[in-house]
């Protein structure tokens, strides 16, 4: 009995590609848990990290903001969110907020802190207003870095939503849970299976958006 | 049961402080050996430089792996022990190192590496008193973020048969009802990763006595054909 073993007969059995604990149903709710605390995360961290970047300013507060939300464990926080708010969406997204928030925030800063300074004084030199250089030059410069931070945020996000289903929501996770109570190991590695196929996606989406819209002169002067 | 902060349900079989040290152990062993499993690979990735984007593909894919998948799969081969825990704990922190020490050791200046070869150290005196000690800063940057996220992942453990050091408390404090034990569980993991953080700070002020203190070191010139990301966003990648 070995893990393909199992992976096969999960995705061969009819029965889990219907109904409410379906494949389909558990993907879309894990996505639309995934999403929805990526967007939440990457409006908090985005902004945050493009000012304080810009400015140069701030840069301890980054760090410390950092280091306290990873060394927040996820899981704890889910159920204590659980404890503290009941059932519902916002204790999920407590954590995985809080999980994703360092490395964009992080990332950001650090991708606008080391952008080259001299275009960033040339095109003040030319008059250009803070805003257009942080937009139009550094923004640019700095996107590959700002893909990459969102694409670690995305992915562990993907892989700790899994959780969720501990505090009795839906998600991929639930195959893991239940799967572990049933001790059902086909359920547990199918979903796992399901899970890591997730988060490769999400890295090949990012790789793509790199692909689409980072300026072909920044690639090439990596 | 109320009447001391730090009492706990005696089902955990442990004290608070049992719990405490129980936690450090699960996740500082994966960590060392994580480390003590990188050095080595990281080293063949400078040497051989195909070898390295293989070896972060493979990498990234484990890191994937959600840690509470991997630890279930894992009681298939290990059953319900601490083995379970940690295995999946020192393959994480491996993403972390093998980026962090092959940057750090590549940020090494050729002209150092030949100055050392010309005052006749051979490779092996080399590698441990010229190129590690330069990318110790690098490297224990690696060594803070797999800490603090492999104390944060311990919780996890719980669920498979209450072997996740303070993690054990959450699911006692949710079938009792006690977001007390909550609470503890919490902020003692958070406390003891900030712990383990500051003082890896500290390690690094000592063993990098060169460098300069309170500001920020100066970004290594990379040769041209380096990879595009910096360290920072290569170490940020493992954090989960």
């Amino acid at each position: 009995m070995n893990v393909l073993h199992f992976i096969n007969a999960f995705f061969s059995d009819n029965a889990h590609w219907h109904g409410y604990d379906g494949i389909p149903t558990r993907l879309r709710e894990h996505l639309q848990y995934s999403l929805t605390a990526l967007a939440i995360a990457a409006g908090i961290g985005l902004p945050v990290g493009l000012l304080t970047g810009h400015t140069g300013r701030g840069g301890n507060s980054v760090a410390f903001v950092a280091t306290a939300g990873r060394a927040l464990p996820s899981f704890g926080l889910l159920v204590l969110m659980f404890v503290l708010l009941g059932l519902g969406l916002t204790p999920v997204m407590i954590p995985l907020v809080v999980l994703a928030v360092p490395p964009i925030l992080v990332t950001t800063y650090e991708a606008v802190r080391s952008v080259d300074p001299s275009p960033v004084d040339a095109a003040r030199g030319m008059g250009m207003a803070e805003p257009r250089i942080l937009f139009q030059v550094e923004l640019p410069v700095a996107l590959p870095l700002i893909l990459s931070g969102l694409r670690s945020a995305a992915i562990q996000i993907v892989s700790t939503a899994t959780i969720a289903a501990y505090v009795s929501l839906g998600g991929l996770g639930r195959y893991i849970v239940d799967g572990l109570y049933q001790r059902n190991y086909e359920k547990v590695v199918g979903g796992a299976t399901l899970v890591a196929v997730l988060a490769l996606v999400m890295l090949g989406f990012f790789w793509a958006v790199a692909r689409f819209t980072v300026s072909p002169g920044v690639r090439r002067g990596s | 049961m109320n009447s001391g902060i730090f009492d706990i349900p005696s089902d955990l079989q442990n004290t608070y402080w049992g719990l405490v040290g129980l936690h450090l152990r699960l996740a500082l062993i994966p960590v060392v050996a994580g480390l003590l499993v990188a050095l080595p690979i990281a080293q063949f990735c400078v040497l051989l430089r195909w070898l390295y984007p293989p070896v972060l593909w493979v990498t990234t894919i484990l890191y994937a792996v959600p840690s509470l998948a991997f630890f279930v799969v894992l009681i298939d081969y290990t059953g319900q022990t601490e083995l379970t825990v940690m295995i999946p704990l020192g393959v994480y922190s491996l993403v972390v190192f093998v980026p962090a020490i092959v940057d750090g050791v590549r940020s090494v200046p050729q002209e150092t590496l030949d100055a050392a070869t010309a005052m006749g150290l051979g490779p092996v005196r080399r590698y441990f008193q010229v190129q590690l000690p330069i990318a110790a800063p690098a490297i224990i940057a690696g060594l803070r973020v797999a800490t603090v996220s492999s104390i944060s992942l311990v919780s996890v453990g719980m669920l498979i048969g209450n072997q996740g050091g303070l993690g054990n408390l959450l699911n006692d404090g949710m079938i009792y009802h006690q977001p007390r034990l909550v609470w503890l569980s919490v902020i003692g993991t958070a406390v003891l990763a900030i712990l383990a953080d500051a003082l890896l700070v500290l390690v690094r002020l000592l063993v990098t006595p060169w460098m300069p203190r309170g500001s920020r070191k100066p970004r290594p010139v990379d040769e041209p054909e380096a990879r595009p990301e910096p360290a920072a966003a290569a170490l940020e990648d493992a954090v989960r």
